[in-house]
This record gives structure tokens, C-alpha cells and sequence, in this order.
């Protein structure tokens, strides 16, 4: 199986975007190029981006590997997918605001009930509540991979608290530093105006009782967090208080931070901390995390939460098969963006193909992420297909399973050199009550383990900057 | 429902994120009171962990009563949780006890550990100069864990420790707002500096009595200039007396002389300044101010012989009650 | 049957709490079985007090009060009317559909050694009813309930493992089982009058339901051993413990809790069970 190479095609042409950023690798002295990557590193390290590793004593601080080698979109293949995004995050919020209201898609067959109630993160609270400007989703991270010169598929919707945002930036940032040379010779479209949309995007989905100039804060779970970095850098550019749970307080249904000042109403929360975990008087009784009484003041239309309590039911692995025909219920249009084939292991027919291709699909767990609870059949040994082959028969409607795609492969600098490595693209994507947006290109990560096609930070991914040219 | 508009206009202006003014986190204001407590102290057992040694470095014939570490470990503040983890106060185990020990909560390594960790907390709310020195300093003290120190490997930790200090709090001087924030981070240093010098007071009050002057002696010499080290004040001390090394003058320098930065009243005139600085931009003064401006006067209208006449191990227990009181109150008013 | 319930939950804190924020439920909704005749709660300290109902439908109140508090009380009081209706529950408000109940949750999620007994206890029936009477006989039989515990928390799987619990236990173990057999489950918080007919001890009390289509939902009392008759008061229901607790509370400060909880429940005077 041969992937197609962003620079190179599918053989040994030199796609037109790439021309000049070959010719820079090319005559670029190997001894500046490994500088400038030992320069990146240093960079990295000093800000302190760093991410935990849960489970790894070891090195409970860790940095994501950078490559200097950036990855190229041309403006119609971004124009393409940024419509694409568009419609897709638009149907993930209709079909929020229909599973949590007057359940449509339901009623109408598109996707199966059971699907949807038995799902632990279809939130019984949120049904029949308004959400403020009937928005669940602000941000949302779609994984994208890349087979061929045409075609994108969506690999997963990240509907929750999609992380990665800050290496987007970042990436740039230390790009613009350490190669000013290759921005005078490519139009590379801009990706720093993010904070200021996201921005807008929080004041506008305000509750309707707050001021104009509504207070606005990022909840965080805390400096152990695996993206507690994201979350500081956020909330700097942001120009809001990055809280924590005991930082804020809820009296009488609305929420307050806790300031030398005394006590100073919030409007809208910027919360990475899952459903969960976020009050502990109606979810997990045991966090210690969350704001007790915050779900109260939610439901009272005192404060707004980004994204909305519930939203994990759009991005579940078996909800997502179906999400072609959610794109076109509920926007009455095809879909733009595609799906990976997907067979869904609670059908028996399609369950009984995945146990007879174990060697050649991806399984994954329906509530898994980050990379775990995911057997690669062509990478995995025996041992660990049969290991799967007992999940899978003992409780397959907890599994999906796609072929493995021949993910698309971009220049990576790795130990022997240049060499291809599979790479995805993540996207942001912010819905507000004054629209979308999307900042161009988005976070691309790379597998750097050769062959390997899982992205993951957390299993050995690195990431790059991402360009779109504008011309 | 969901209302689509077609494209957010490129041009749109940049938004600039208004901070409401000054508002800072009960937290954040906390993280940074404890972030500059936390330096101050393991500057503070390194200076007393230096003053001993040299102490101890006296040959024999001098004297020596042979209490120096276990009065290092008084000094230090933690008599209780040493004799949970050693039997005997020798160099060895105090050095050990006020270093690197993780069982000690109050160790130089889990001061800047805890230190680092408020910092991370509140990163944005300092200066990269000021989490640099923190950051650098956490880095560097896992090298100096790992090594086998001799002695004078060992004085260069201590010096090292020092510096940090100094980076650090010149750091805060040099890049920090004049708001709230450094306010909050000022306040750490000299509740905890009143704090040490009070210490070293109480521990040593003993050799500052009149009775041991009659007893006179080199050892009370060594004495003496040992509580002046543990201050860096030994140079000060000459400069304002211009006289021998007296018991009286120096707890006179230590407890009255605002010329003299670690003294007590210079730590009051500092601490009521910084409260009255955060109450005059909150607009609002409250019992922390009072509090402080009640010692500063107390520190003010009385002298050093008065002290004596009244006691000093009393003085400077009633010293240490109130500054304790006043850190509680700072909490209670502003950081929960 | 008339049965009058006096429950009080009483809180002492050695340490004041600054704040308290409670969420109740403590309220008897009506149904086919019962009729609320009066109904009081009542907090021994001011405060503000909001009622609502939750996701299920399951009334709540809201309480939240300043402090210093060094202790609080919970005083409810009620009189109700019951009927023996077999266990049926029906007529009463329901919110969320019955697929809902098919969920795992942190209390309720099976082991093998879980999923094996509730296979084996109902091996041998032919319908989802048989197989819950099967599995409420078998459970009776096989685990020790406690008239109260110290332990709370402990999951549907661990209980099993000891065989013994209290109701609240069981009753997880109950659910884990029949959402395993396909048959929705859900959790109930109530009380149990004193009764010579129950073997278990009158007063607080927790059971499980079962949704059957051709029935609806049914209870089923494991650590009596039979589904509820009209000693039985239904209070709260949802997908666990967590969803029916009859106090969720959260605190600043207030160290050192110190729980006592009173309750009663007797058939109301001048009147004798008509059974």
C-alpha cells in the first residue's frame, strides 16, 4: 500500500505547492537545518510546552516533538475543506439542539434510538434545556486524514474539549522565528487572529441577562492536567482568568469568581474539564474539580458553558458512523466531507466481517480515545488480535471498525534523514451566535515512527506547522 | 436553532481582551504570596545552614557546646518533624533534614518545589524573568540532589541557593506591574523574613542576655557573629555601630533598626506599606491594615532597653504570635 | 394503607462550615400506589430553599446556606396513603424513556463473576418477568442485607463479591444483573413501613425496578424479597445511588462531619393494614 505523498504525489512528481519549500530543503545546509531544529527544541522547552502522560512516572512532563518541515495546503483544497467543516460542525450542532429537544432524527429513523440513550454521555440534564443561542458546540476539533490528491475523510469529531489549539500557534510562532526566509517566499495565511475569535465567539453566546462587556473565564482542571499549558496559554491571549474549580462559587444560581475583591460575577466559562466532573452535586459526587452548584445556575440562564454539558453524544465512534445522513437530515445537503468506511460492530453481519479481517482493519473502542483501546490489525501482533477478537465477541456494540486508510505522508525529518510519515490535520472550529470560523489550516500531527499511523501525542506523535497558502 | 452566517468579515478589528481592573484571583494572589515565602525561606536555611557550619568549623578548644545542629533545626523551625526522622542532630542528618529531605516539608528542595509549583499555577501572573529563575532553579537542584557533596561542594550549593534567591527577587523588583500582583508577591517576603528573624532571636535569645556578656569568652563571640551572619548583617553591624559586637546592639539591629532590611521593623514598615498600597487601590482598608500598623507603632515607640527590661525571649514570642496572626488575617481577607 | 413518615438527617460539623449547598430528594411524588396526603421539609437552619425536579422527574429541593454552620438538620414529615398494587408502578410523572436504563454506570457496572450468577439464576425461565423474579429470589437468597452499613460507594460488583451489603447495595446488584439480561433498571429511594411481613427493618429503604414491556415497571425488593407492596413508599429513582440520593450536598470548610439520621415510619394511628 502506498500512501500519497503531500510533496510528491503519488510517485515522484513535485506538487506545485511544495516546489519551492523542496528547493529550500535542498539547498538549505544540513548543518542550519539540524541548528534551527535543536533551536525549535530549545524554543519549546523554555515556554514550557509541555503535556503529561498519564500512567508514566517517569517523565510526568514531557514535549511533543516538533518538525521544522511544515505541511502544505494550497487555497482551493482549504477553501474545499473549510465549506466542509462548516457544514459538518452546523450539523453537529442541529443535531445536539434535536437529540436534547424535539428528538427528529429519532422519529425519523437516521440513527438508532438506543444509540442515543444509552449513551453515558447523552446528558439526561440537558434535556428540554435551552442552551443560551441554542449553541452546544463552540469548538470543535474534526480529525481529518488525506488519501489521494482529492479526497479528505473525516477520521473523528472532537464535539467535547478538543485540545491542541496552543501547538497550532505555537508551531507558527517558533516557524516565523526560526524561518523568517521561508515566509517572505510563500503567502502563509495567518493563524494568530484565533484567540480573537474565540474570543468573540464566548462573548457572543452570553447569557441575554449579562452586561455587553460579559466576564468571561477559563476553567481548567488544574496544573497536572495533560493540557493544563493550552489552557494557561489560552487564557493569556484571551486576556481572562484562567480558574480553577475553587476558584469559583455559585450563589443563588450564579456564578462568581473568587477575587482579592471580594466576590465577581461570570458569564460565560470557557471549561476544559468534562462533563463529568464539573459539578459535583448532580455528576461524579467524588470531583473535586468542579464548581458545586454550577449545573443550577447553567439551567437558570445565568451562565454560559463552552462547549455545552452533553456535547460528547455527537463525537461518540458509533454515533459518528452515522453522521452522513445527520449532515444531509439536517442540512438537506450531501455531506462535503466523507467518512471513513465504518463498519459498526453491533451489527452482526458487519461484526462477523471484522472477525474474519482482524489483520487488515482498525478496531476501535466506541468510548476510547487518544490512541488507546485501538488494535491496528496490520501492525498488531497475534496475541493482541485475539485479545480484541474476545472484546469484540464478548460486547461488540462497544466497537467500530474501519479499514486501515493509507494515510496521506508528508516530509518529516526524522534520525536518517527526510523521510515520508503518515500525518493528519485538526482543525478548529468556532460556532458563535455570529456564525463560523475557522482559522486556515489548523494542527497537524505526525507519526514518527516509521510505517506507524497513529498520531496521538500520547503515543509518540509529533506535530507540525500548518500552511495555507494563500496563492 | 442554529443561524449560520457565511463568513466572519477578514477585517473584522482586533478585539482587545478587557481585563476588568485590576481584579486578580483569590489564588492567583495567593499562589504569588506563597511563591515569594517559599524563596524567601530556603534562602533563609541557607543562611543558617552556612552560619552553623562555619560555626562548627571552630576548632574545639574554643568550646563549643556541641548544640550547634540541633539549635540549626530550632532555628529552622522544625524540632517536631526532625525527631520524627532522626535520632541525632549531627551535621550530617541536619544538612540532610534541611536540603534535600522530602519528609521535611519545610527543606530547601521542597521550598522551591512548592515554590515551582504555586509559580506553574499561576504562570501567567509572573514575569517569564521571575518563573525563569523558579523553572532554572528546579532543574538545577535535581543536578545538586544527585551529587555526592563535600563540604565544599556543599557551601557552593548553599551560595547557589542565595543567588536564587536574589535572581528571583530581583527578578519581581525589576520586570513585575506595580499592582496588586507584586504587591501580594512583597508581602510573602516580609511576613516570612519577620518571621526567620524572629526566629533566630528566639532560638538565640539566650547568648543575647546580659549574663552571658559577664561570661564574655570567645565562644559567645562566635555566637554572636554567627546570629549576625544568619542575617548577612555582620559588615551592616559595624558600619551603623561602629563599635565590638554587644548583644544589646545586635538585637538592637536585628529587632528596631529599619536601616537594617531583615530587621523587624524594617519587615513592618515594608509589610504596612504594601497593605496600605492594596487597600488604597481596593478602596477599602480592613483589619490586616490595622493589624500591621499596630505593630509597626509598637516597633516604633519602643527601644531596645525597654525590650531587655520587659524580657526579649517574650518580646519576640508575642512577636512571632502577631506576625502568624497577621498572615492568617492576610488569608482571610484577601487570598480565600 | 396511611403511613406516616418522620425522617430527620442531622449534621454536626466540628469545624463550622462557611457554606452549604444541598440538593434534596426527600418528596413523594403520587401514583397509582400512593397518594401524598401532606408533605414538610423543613431545614433546622435559614437558608434559601428552591424546588425543582431532576432529569427523572424525581422532586428536589434546593437548599443552600451561609455559615459559620456548627450543625444542621433536615426534618422531614409526611403523611401518605398506599395501595398493594403488586409492584406495578404506574400513573406516576416519567421522564426519560426506558432505553435510558440499560446504562452502566460507576455503581452498577458488572464483572464476570456478576454476569455469570445472573445468568445462572435465571437459566431456567422463559420470560423477562420470570427471569426478574428469578433473579430477586436468588439475590434474596444469596447476599446478607444489613439494616445499615457503614460502607457507601461500594460498586454492584464489590457487594457482590462480600455477599452482604445493605438495600442500597443489592439493589445495585439487582440492576447491574437485569441491564446484563437485556431488561431495563433503575434504582429507588424510599421507605418501609413496619410491617410483620418483611423480613428487613422498616424506615429508610432502596429497591430496584424493572421495565417489562407488557407491565411497565415493576419493583423488585431483593432484600425483602418481593416487589412492594403498600408498605412501601416510593421517593426518588434514577440509574444508580447517585441519581435518587436523598441528600447530595457540597461544603466549604466544615471538617469533620458527624451524620445521624432518624427515621420512622408507621402505619398512621387508628387504623389497622387492610391487606
Amino acid at each position: 500500500m502506498t500512501a500519497f505523498d503531500e510533496m510528491l504525489g503519488s510517485g515522484s512528481e513535485l506538487r506545485p505547492a511544495y516546489a519551492a519549500l523542496d528547493r529550500w530543503l535542498k539547498e538549505a545546509p544540513p548543518e542550519t537545518l539540524a541548528l534551527r531544529r535543536s533551536q525549535a527544541e530549545l524554543f519549546f522547552r523554555r515556554i514550557g510546552i509541555t503535556f503529561a502522560v498519564y500512567g508514566d512516572e517517569e517523565s510526568t512532563e514531557r514535549l511533543i516533538p516538533f518538525d521544522i518541515i511544515p505541511r502544505v495546503l494550497t487555497k482551493p483544497e482549504w477553501t474545499k475543506l473549510e465549506k466542509g467543516l462548516r457544514q459538518r460542525v452546523t450539523a453537529l450542532n442541529m443535531f445536539l439542539a434535536d437529540v436534547y429537544g424535539p428528538k427528529e432524527c429519532l422519529k425519523a429513523g437516521i440513527i438508532p434510538a438506543d444509540l442515543v440513550y444509552r449513551n453515558a454521555c447523552y446528558q439526561l440534564e440537558m434535556v428540554d434545556f435551552q442552551v443560551p443561542h441554542g449553541i452546544y458546540c463552540h469548538i470543535a476539533g474534526i480529525d481529518i486524514v488525506r488519501v489521494d490528491a482529492d479526497t479528505f475523510y473525516v477520521l473523528e469529531d472532537n464535539a467535547r474539549t478538543p485540545s491542541g489549539v496552543s501547538y497550532m500557534m505555537e508551531n507558527r510562532e517558533v516557524m516565523l522565528r526560526l524561518f523568517p526566509e521561508l515566509f517572505a517566499t510563500h503567502r502563509v495565511a495567518p493563524v494568530d487572529n484565533y484567540p480573537d475569535q474565540l474570543l468573540a465567539t464566548l462573548r457572543s453566546v452570553a447569557p441575554r441577562s449579562a452586561p455587553s462587556d460579559p466576564t468571561i473565564c477559563l476553567l481548567t482542571p488544574g496544573q497536572f492536567n495533560s493540557a493544563f499549558y493550552e489552557h494557561s496559554f489560552l487564557a493569556d491571549k484571551l486576556g481572562v482568568e484562567l480558574v480553577e474549580g475553587s476558584d469559583l462559587l455559585v450563589k443563588d444560581d450564579v456564578v462568581y469568581m473568587r477575587t482579592t475583591q471580594g466576590p465577581k460575577r461570570v458569564d460565560v466559562i470557557y471549561r476544559r474539564i468534562d462533563d463529568d466532573f464539573i459539578d459535583p452535586l448532580v455528576f461524579r459526587g467524588d470531583s473535586v474539580l468542579g464548581v458545586p452548584g454550577i449545573i443550577g445556575a447553567y439551567k437558570a440562564g445565568n451562565v454560559t458553558l463552552a462547549n455545552a454539558v452533553g456535547t460528547g453524544v455527537a463525537d461518540d465512534k458509533a454515533v459518528y458512523s452515522y453522521m452522513p445522513e445527520i449532515v444531509k437530515f439536517f442540512t438537506g445537503e450531501e455531506p462535503i466531507l466523507k467518512n471513513v468506511p465504518t463498519f459498526r460492530c453491533r451489527e452482526p453481519q458487519a461484526n462477523a466481517y471484522v472477525l474474519d479481517n482482524l489483520d487488515k482493519l482498525v478496531v476501535k473502542e466506541v468510548n476510547g480515545s487518544g490512541g488507546y483501546g485501538m488494535l491496528v490489525g496490520p501492525h498488531a501482533s497475534k496475541a493482541q488480535i485475539e485479545t480484541f477478537r474476545k472484546k469484540l465477541k464478548a460486547a461488540p456494540e462497544g466497537f467500530i471498525a474501519q479499514p486501515t486508510l493509507a494515510l496521506s505522508t508528508c516530509p518529516t525529518f526524522v534520525a536518517s534523514g527526510v523521510a515520508p510519515r503518515h500525518v493528519d490535520l485538526r482543525p478548529y472550529v468556532l460556532s458563535g451566535a455570529n456564525g463560523i470560523s475557522c482559522v486556515p489550516g489548523g494542527l497537524t500531527r505526525v507519526a514518527l515512527k516509521e510505517g506507524s499511523l497513529v498520531v496521538n501525542s500520547s503515543q509518540g506523535g509529533g506535530t507540525k506547522d500548518t500552511w495555507v497558502l494563500d496563492a | 436553532m442554529h443561524e449560520i452566517v457565511r463568513d466572519t468579515p477578514s477585517d473584522a478589528p482586533r478585539l482587545i481582551a478587557k481585563r476588568p481592573d485590576l481584579i486578580m484571583l483569590s489564588r492567583t494572589a495567593d499562589s504569588l504570596y506563597w511563591v515569594s515565602r517559599y524563596v524567601e525561606r530556603a534562602e533563609y536555611l541557607a543562611r543558617i545552614l552556612d552560619a552553623t557550619m562555619r560555626l562548627t568549623n571552630l576548632p574545639s578548644s574554643y568550646g563549643g557546646a556541641g548544640s550547634e545542629w540541633q539549635s540549626a533545626v530550632s532555628t529552622a523551625g522544625c524540632d517536631d518533624t526532625f525527631a520524627k526522622v532522626y535520632d541525632e542532630a549531627n551535621e550530617r542528618n541536619v544538612c540532610d533534614f534541611l536540603t534535600f529531605n522530602p519528609d521535611n516539608p519545610s527543606s530547601i528542595r521542597n521550598c522551591f518545589a512548592l515554590a515551582r509549583s504555586n509559580a506553574r499555577a499561576v504562570r501567567t501572573a509572573l514575569t517569564s524573568e521571575m518563573w525563569d529563575a523558579l523553572n532554572g532553579a528546579w532543574l538545577e537542584l535535581q543536578r545538586f540532589e544527585k551529587k555526592r557533596m563535600d563540604r565544599e561542594e556543599f557551601a557552593r550549593f548553599l551560595d547557589w541557593v542565595k543567588n536564587v534567591s536574589l535572581v528571583f527577587d530581583g527578578s519581581a523588583y525589576r520586570t513585575m506591574l506595580r499592582d496588586d500582583g507584586y504587591w501580594f508577591s512583597r508581602l510573602g517576603v516580609y511576613v516570612e523574613r519577620a518571621d526567620n528573624t524572629a526566629r533566630i532571636l528566639d532560638v538565640k535569645y539566650h547568648v543575647l542576655l546580659p549574663a552571658n556578656e559577664q561570661v564574655g569568652g570567645s565562644l559567645d563571640y562566635f555566637q554572636w557573629t554567627t546570629v549576625l551572619r544568619e542575617v548577612s548583617a555582620l559588615t551592616a553591624y559595624h558600619w551603623v555601630y561602629r563599635e565590638a559586637v554587644k548583644p544589646l546592639l545586635i538585637a538592637d539591629l536585628l529587632i528596631l533598626n529599619r536601616r537594617m532590611p531583615r530587621s523587624l521593623a524594617a519587615c513592618y514598615e515594608n509589610i504596612s506599606r504594601f497593605l496600605d498600597l492594596l487597600g488604597d487601590s481596593y478602596g477599602r482598608q480592613g483589619p490586616a491594615q490595622r493589624q500591621a500598623r499596630k505593630t509597626l507603632a509598637n516597633l516604633s515607640s519602643t527601644s531596645i532597653d525597654d525590650i531587655f527590661q520587659h524580657g526579649l525571649h517574650e518580646f519576640i514570642s508575642d512577636f512571632i504570635t502577631e506576625n502568624n496572626r497577621l498572615g492568617g488575617t492576610i488569608i482571610e481577607q484577601y487570598l480565600q | 394503607m396511611r403511613i406516616r413518615i418522620s425522617h430527620s438527617i442531622s449534621y454536626a460539623y466540628a469545624e463550622p462550615a462557611r457554606q452549604i449547598t444541598q440538593i434534596l430528594r426527600l418528596t413523594p411524588r403520587d401514583h397509582d400506589g400512593q397518594h401524598v396526603m401532606s408533605w414538610r421539609i423543613e431545614p433546622t437552619i435559614d437558608g434559601r430553599i428552591r424546588a425543582g425536579q431532576d432529569p427523572f422527574g424525581n422532586l428536589t429541593h434546593t437548599f443552600s446556606a451561609d455559615g459559620p454552620i456548627s450543625s444542621l438538620a433536615i426534618q422531614v414529615s409526611g403523611l401518605i396513603e398506599t395501595t398493594d398494587l403488586a409492584g406495578i408502578v404506574r400513573g406516576g410523572l416519567e421522564r426519560v424513556p426506558p432505553e435510558v436504563f440499560h446504562r452502566d454506570t460507576l455503581l452498577t457496572t458488572p464483572d464476570e463473576a456478576l454476569l455469570g450468577f445472573a445468568e445462572e439464576a435465571t437459566g431456567s425461565s422463559d420470560s423477562d418477568l420470570s427471569r426478574m423474579h428469578a433473579l430477586m429470589d436468588a439475590l434474596h437468597a444469596e447476599m446478607t442485607c444489613h439494616p445499615t452499613g457503614k460502607r457507601s460507594g461500594v460498586g454492584a460488583a464489590a457487594a457482590f463479591v462480600a455477599r452482604e451489603g445493605i438495600a442500597q447495595d443489592v439493589a445495585h446488584v439487582f440492576i447491574t444483573c437485569a441491564r446484563h439480561l437485556g431488561v431495563p433498571a433503575r434504582y429507588v429511594s424510599g421507605y418501609v413501613a413496619q410491617s410483620d411481613a418483611l423480613p428487613h427493618a422498616s424506615g429508610a429503604h432502596a429497591w430496584a425496578e424493572a421495565y417489562l414491556a407488557d407491565y411497565g415497571w415493576i419493583g423488585f425488593d431483593c432484600a425483602n424479597g418481593l416487589c412492594p407492596i403498600d408498605t412501601h413508599i416510593r421517593v426518588a429513582a434514577g440509574l444508580d445511588y447517585a441519581d435518587a440520593a436523598p441528600v447530595r450536598g457540597a461544603r466549604k470548610g466544615g471538617d469533620g462531619e458527624n451524620l445521624a439520621v432518624l427515621v420512622s415510619a408507621r402505619q398512621a394511628d387508628g387504623r389497622t393494614a387492610n391487606q
